[in-house]
């Protein structure tokens, strides 16, 4: 077992240990899980140094025959797309944990499917075989399915339900598209195969491609979530636990828009290009309404989940500018959302399990009894409004300067999203944090603790880092990146009348 | 040359800030008071220093390290000090030191001290970021810091939520305007990668951009005159300004009328060379500049918050600027933009003593009789108002009358005439209030009266220096016919030689300057008969319908607020309420229910009777056959 394949399973041999604690130790077991995510943590850095940032290609491959009969194989590797999603995983998890200190029921299965998620998250992300990414995808809903709908809040189950439906709903569509593909390859090249990297080389004629983009974006686009299908996010996430809401925007959306860019884009180019004005519309609608929905909400929760969308709208624009700061740009935003938007989770958390109310209303005047916490807060909402010299800025504007090149028109409404953003994330965080202290409930609240500062202090520490010098991530991205625009720009060259398709196609989008 | 001190010059602020915001706790309020000052102290000796190279090097650089690198687009975090920076950062850290030094007094006795201190620390930072930036984008990042910290210290005192709604609504309007600059920006990148320049360095932009097409060159400056009309308070977006009068006073005389709302024009003053290129938009400038300039004016006219004649004037004021700005007078603008630093600044630290010395009062309608109270703020207070009115020989005077005499010279007679009649209502509204401040009989309060007392010498002094400053800033640029101008010749690396400012027309320029100064004249001569003795027209004014109009500001707030806030609001409210919940929702939820429900229907035929299932069986069976054996 070399590097990739000992994180994967890292967490789920401590899931395994776990079962061997005895269910009454609650503290031992806390402490088993976390030291488990923390050598996770730092295999993933091992991993990280490993790396070759120059080169394009996936790295660290390893392959095992699985399922010969059917070609299917467990092989995993990484590149310059995965590499830091896989770092932001394995980095948000012990932190996810330390925020579940305050869980006391069935912790032990708690832990277990904490850990086990980690492993599925992980998987999906260094899957180089399609059938094992399917695999590792579905096997990140049960754990969550679990999380919410075990130690969620009043509506769990329908929460719960309702996240495994609708994904799955979308899921299966790609699995058939999957064995769609290894079909049609096996057809054309005479071997069984789920190897992406081979896969990738069949060129399918353009109305097969449609179909199976449309299949796999399906089910990306609920994942990312897409404007209209977002529904499900909301609910998800005000009944999830905290450490469950933290995974579930900071690594589980990001599957979605990791999908579209490890798999339906380059299997799909062709496809890919003449969908990107409708993408871009609905990203861009998104970012909007998005924005707009969460102003007026009540719920803090509910709040940030449809800051999500617009965030997320964000990261979908730049990915189908197809350029280069398009794509890096929504890499970098991707990580960007997981760090800001965790954080603002993990903040919700700690008033939630001080007031046992996520209202803003209830709220009012916290600076002065919580300074550390209101301080952390604000970093973190002009983290997460995309304030220069943070990280949410140099993802959103090399986002707004990719798509520029594409569609002036549509930049600008998505450049109104920062505006916007401005609006609700202020308009919230004076409601909460300013004001007079005139509740009685909130006159007695403690600041953070040693234990929550340790959960926020490296999360900022990022914000900042990732603001002022964002070069390490960029470099060690573009490759990549790059590798993947040659094979959309070489479908454009290649295929002229594609091109005009989507010009056309553009043109009556945007002038809608 | 390169010079690696510079990056000191914010950096050392900032480190102020860091240690006061790490150790809020341990620090006592004297040691962040200290801190800030000595920080701010050091950033600027170190201007000095920058100044007194510059002669010898035209430019000095200093590159940290690449910021932004995404093919083509390259951002460095590199900083740059040419003349034009190194006057803005001695305005920003010599007023910023006084500034700091009059706080310490100011904000003596506030429990946020350290707070305060810190936020005025990062202030420092990030506006000597925007003037050191060589690059567009770096300068957008002082830009929205500087932003930053004017919602921090407007809304400072949180726990009254006027404070923090200003501080949102600066932020919010600041970046509708950002919004715009943002866009040109975008556009200005990808007009000069169509070039193949793809490069945003002042040093670089300054020899592609007259390559850019014509029209791409109006839509990209007024793009980033929008971020100006924002950041400068101008017409649509001034609306944040008075209001940011909730901050503490010195944050009002520093941020929001010294440094950080001249940044527009600082940002119009680099880009000179991109402006000039495009008549449309310095067209655009010149009026919105005029209008802003005459109309925040007229509502300065009938305020009676000490503050708010004072922000109406600082909207007043840029309005200036701008006009200077708008004929291509790039070296005009940024003179009144220094001077103005002088009088204005005087101006708000002196009512920062005249409310400190009231406890907290500022309605001008409860004061008056201050003058023998308060006899170091009167003085400095009397010469920067005569120097915001262009008395003669004070730096008003000069820089004001160099505007109006290029608008003039320009050939723009209208705006001349726009400038000219708001120079008459600046001496009006100014010596109103100052009048109704300092002389007359007293209304102050009965139980403050007894307490009225002159501010400490740390307090003090910074006014002293600063009215020096009011009087003496001025004679850096004298007309031709005086002894000239140190100021042209030093900026002019930057801005380019102004056009042939008519030399020959010694004569006429004479005639204006009269011109303005009996206008001022008459306005001090007015303010006097109405607010410096006993008189009923003050009275009959304040009821007449007009001064109630200027009084509601011309009802813009509430313009504003019918036209987009509350449609807006409800859009929002019906897509939160009843379109998300009901038909997004509504339709997931729907498939699923229509999905149960033929499922409840279907689940039937599931009966578990063997007889049923042998008689579908059989039915089947024929079916085939039927169909087999028809065809």
């Amino acid at each position: 077992m070399k590097d990739l394949s000992l994180l994967v399973f890292l967490p789920t041999f401590g899931a395994l240990a776990l079962l061997l604690i005895p269910r009454r130790q609650t503290a031992a077991l806390f402490k088993a899980a976390l030291g488990v995510s923390l050598l996770a943590f730092c295999q993933s850095l091992w991993v990280l140094y490993r790396f070759d940032g120059d080169s394009a290609g996936m790295q660290l491959i390893e392959r095992l025959r699985w399922i010969p009969a059917y070609g299917i194989e467990y092989a995993v590797g990484i590149d310059g797309l995965s590499v830091f999603l896989v770092l932001l995983t394995a980095f948000l998890v012990p932190i996810a944990l330390l925020a579940s200190w305050t869980i006391h029921e069935r912790v032990k299965e708690y832990l277990f499917f904490v850990l086990l998620l980690e492993t599925g998250m992980l998987g999906a992300l260094v899957a180089v075989d399609l059938f094992l990414f399917y695999v590792f995808w579905e096997v990140m809903l049960v754990p969550m399915y679990f999380i919410i709908g075990v130690w969620g809040g009043q509506r769990r189950v329908y929460a719960a339900v309702k996240f495994v439906i609708y994904t799955m709903a979308g899921s299966l569509l790609m699995l058939v598209g999957i064995i769609f593909l290894a079909t049609r390859n096996f057809q054309v090249t005479q071997s069984l195969t789920f190897d992406l990297l081979r896969i990738v080389n069949l060129h399918l004629p353009y109305n097969e491609q449609m179909w199976l983009f449309l299949a796999f974006a399906l089910s990306f686009a609920i994942k990312v979530p897409l404007f209209p299908l977002h529904t499900w996010l909301p609910d998800a996430h005000v009944e999830a636990p905290t450490a469950g809401s933290v995974i579930l925007a900071g690594v589980l959306l990001k599957m979605g828009t990791y999908g579209f860019l490890r798999f339906a884009i380059p299997l799909f180019p062709e496809a890919a290009l003449a969908a990107a004005p409708v993408i871009i519309a609905l990203a861009v609608i998104g970012i909007v309404y998005g924005a707009m929905v969460a102003m007026m909400q009540d719920d803090l929760k509910k709040l940030v989940a449809y800051s999500s969308v617009s965030h997320l709208g964000f990261v979908m624009l730049g990915l189908f500018a197809f350029n280069l700061q398009g794509v890096e740009g929504a890499l970098y935003q991707m990580l960007n959302h997981g760090l800001s938007t965790g954080a603002l989770f993990l903040i919700v958390g700690m008033i939630y399990e001080r007031r046992h109310t996520r209202m803003i209303e209830d709220f009012g005047g916290l600076w002065k009894q919580m300074p550390i916490f209101s301080a952390f807060f604000l970093i973190v909402t002009f983290s997460s409004i995309g304030l220069p010299g943070l990280n949410g800025f140099v993802g959103e504007f090399l986002i707004l300067l990719g798509a520029f090149q594409e569609s002036p028109v549509w930049t600008a409404l998505a450049a109104s999203g920062v505006v916007l953003g401005a609006i609700y994330m202020l308009w919230m965080f004076r409601r909460v944090v300013f004001g007079p202290l005139d509740r009685p409930e909130n006159q007695r609240l403690e600041d953070m603790n040693l234990r929550e500062i340790c959960m926020l202090a490296p999360i900022v520490a990022l914000i900042f880092f990732m603001g002022v010098y964002p070069k390490p991530f960029l470099s060690r991205m573009k490759s990549s990146a790059r590798l993947v625009l040659q094979r959309v720009e070489s479908q454009r060259l290649a295929v002229p009348l594609i091109r005009s398709e989507t010009v056309v196609e553009g043109k009556t989008a945007r002038g809608n | 040359m390169e010079f690696s001190l510079l990056r000191l010059v914010p950096l050392l602020p900032l480190f102020g800030a860091i240690v006061n915001i790490l150790f809020w706790r341990r620090v006592s309020r004297r040691f962040a008071g200290y801190l800030a000052c000595t920080t701010v102290g050091l950033s600027f000796l170190l201007s000095l220093q920058v100044f007194w190279l510059l002669p010898a090097t035209r430019v000095l650089h200093d590159t940290l390290l690449t910021w932004i690198d995404s093919e083509p687009f390259k951002a460095s975090l590199g900083f740059q000090a040419d003349p034009l920076t190194a006057v803005m950062l001695l305005v920003i850290t010599g007023i910023g030191l006084l500034i700091h030094v009059y706080s310490l007094g100011y904000m003596g006795r506030d429990e946020g001290m350290v707070r305060y201190f810190a936020y005025l620390n990062l202030f420092v930072f990030f506006m000597t970021l925007l003037v050191l930036a060589d690059n567009l984008l770096l300068l957008f990042v002082g830009w929205e810091g500087v932003g930053l910290c004017s919602y921090l210290l407007i809304g400072f005192w949180y726990q009254d939520h006027t404070n923090t709604i200003a501080g949102n609504k600066a932020f919010i309007v600041n970046r509708i305007g950002d919004f715009g600059f943002l866009l040109g920006l975008l556009l200005l990148f990808w007009e000069l990668v169509r070039l193949g320049a793809p490069s945003l360095n002042f040093a670089d932009l300054r020899q592609t951009v007259h390559l850019l097409r014509p029209e791409s060159v109006t839509f990209i400056t007024l793009l980033l005159f929008a971020g100006a009309t924002g950041k400068s308070a101008q017409i649509p977006l001034f609306v944040w300004l008075p209001d940011a009068m909730q901050g503490p006073t010195p944050v009002s005389a520093l941020i929001h009328a010294a440094t950080m709302v001249t940044a527009g024009v600082y940002m119009t003053a680099r880009l000179n060379f991109l402006f000039a290129l495009s008549p449309e938009t310095l067209a655009v400038v010149a009026w919105v500049a005029a209008a802003t300039a005459f109309f925040a004016a007229t509502i300065a006219v009938a305020q009676n918050d000490i503050k708010r004649v004072l922000a109406y004037s600082t909207v007043s004021q840029l309005g200036y600027m701008f006009l200077a700005v708008g004929v291509g007078a790039f070296s005009a603008a940024v003179f009144h933009l220094f001077t103005h630093a002088f009088f204005k600044a005087c101006l708000f630290l002196g009512s920062g003593s005249v409310i400190h010395a009231l406890g907290g009062e500022q309605d001008i309608r409860k004061m008056g009789g201050l003058k023998s109270h308060l006899p170091v703020t009167y003085w400095t207070y009397l010469i920067a108002a005569l120097a915001i009115s262009g008395a003669p020989l004070t730096a008003g005077f000069f820089s004001k009358d160099r505007i109006l005499w290029e608008i003039y010279s320009n050939g723009s007679v209208y705006l001349w005439l726009v400038g000219w009649l708001t120079a008459g209502l600046t001496a009006f509204y100014m010596f109103r209030q100052f009048f109704m401040v300092f002389h007359g009989p007293s209304r102050v309060a009965e139980p403050v009266k007894s307490h009225i007392h002159e501010s400490p010498r740390v307090m003090t002094v910074p006014l002293v220096v600063l009215a020096a400053g009011s009087i003496s800033a001025g004679w850096l640029a004298t007309p031709e016919f005086m002894w000239g101008s140190v100021w042209d010749r030093w900026l002019q690396p930057v801005l380019g030689a102004e056009k042939a400012v008519a030399h020959a027309a010694a004569g006429e320029e004479i005639l204006l300057m009269a011109l303005t100064i009996l206008l001022a004249a008459g306005g001090i001569l007015f303010a006097f008969m109405f607010y410096g003795r006993e008189s009923r027209i003050a009275a009959r004014i304040a009821a007449s319908p007009i001064y109630q109009l200027l009084a509601n500001k011309y009802y813009v707030d509430e313009i504003y607020d019918r036209l987009f806030v509350r449609p807006f609001t409800a859009w929002a409210t019906w897509l939160a309420r009843r379109f998300d919940p009901g038909v997004i929702d509504g339709i997931v939820n729907g498939v699923a229910g229509g999905v149960r429900a033929s499922s409840l229907t279907w689940r039937r035929i599931q009966s578990g009777n063997v007889q049923h299932y042998l008689f579908a069986f059989l039915a089947g069976t024929i079916l085939i056959l039927v169909y087999f054996l028809g065809r």
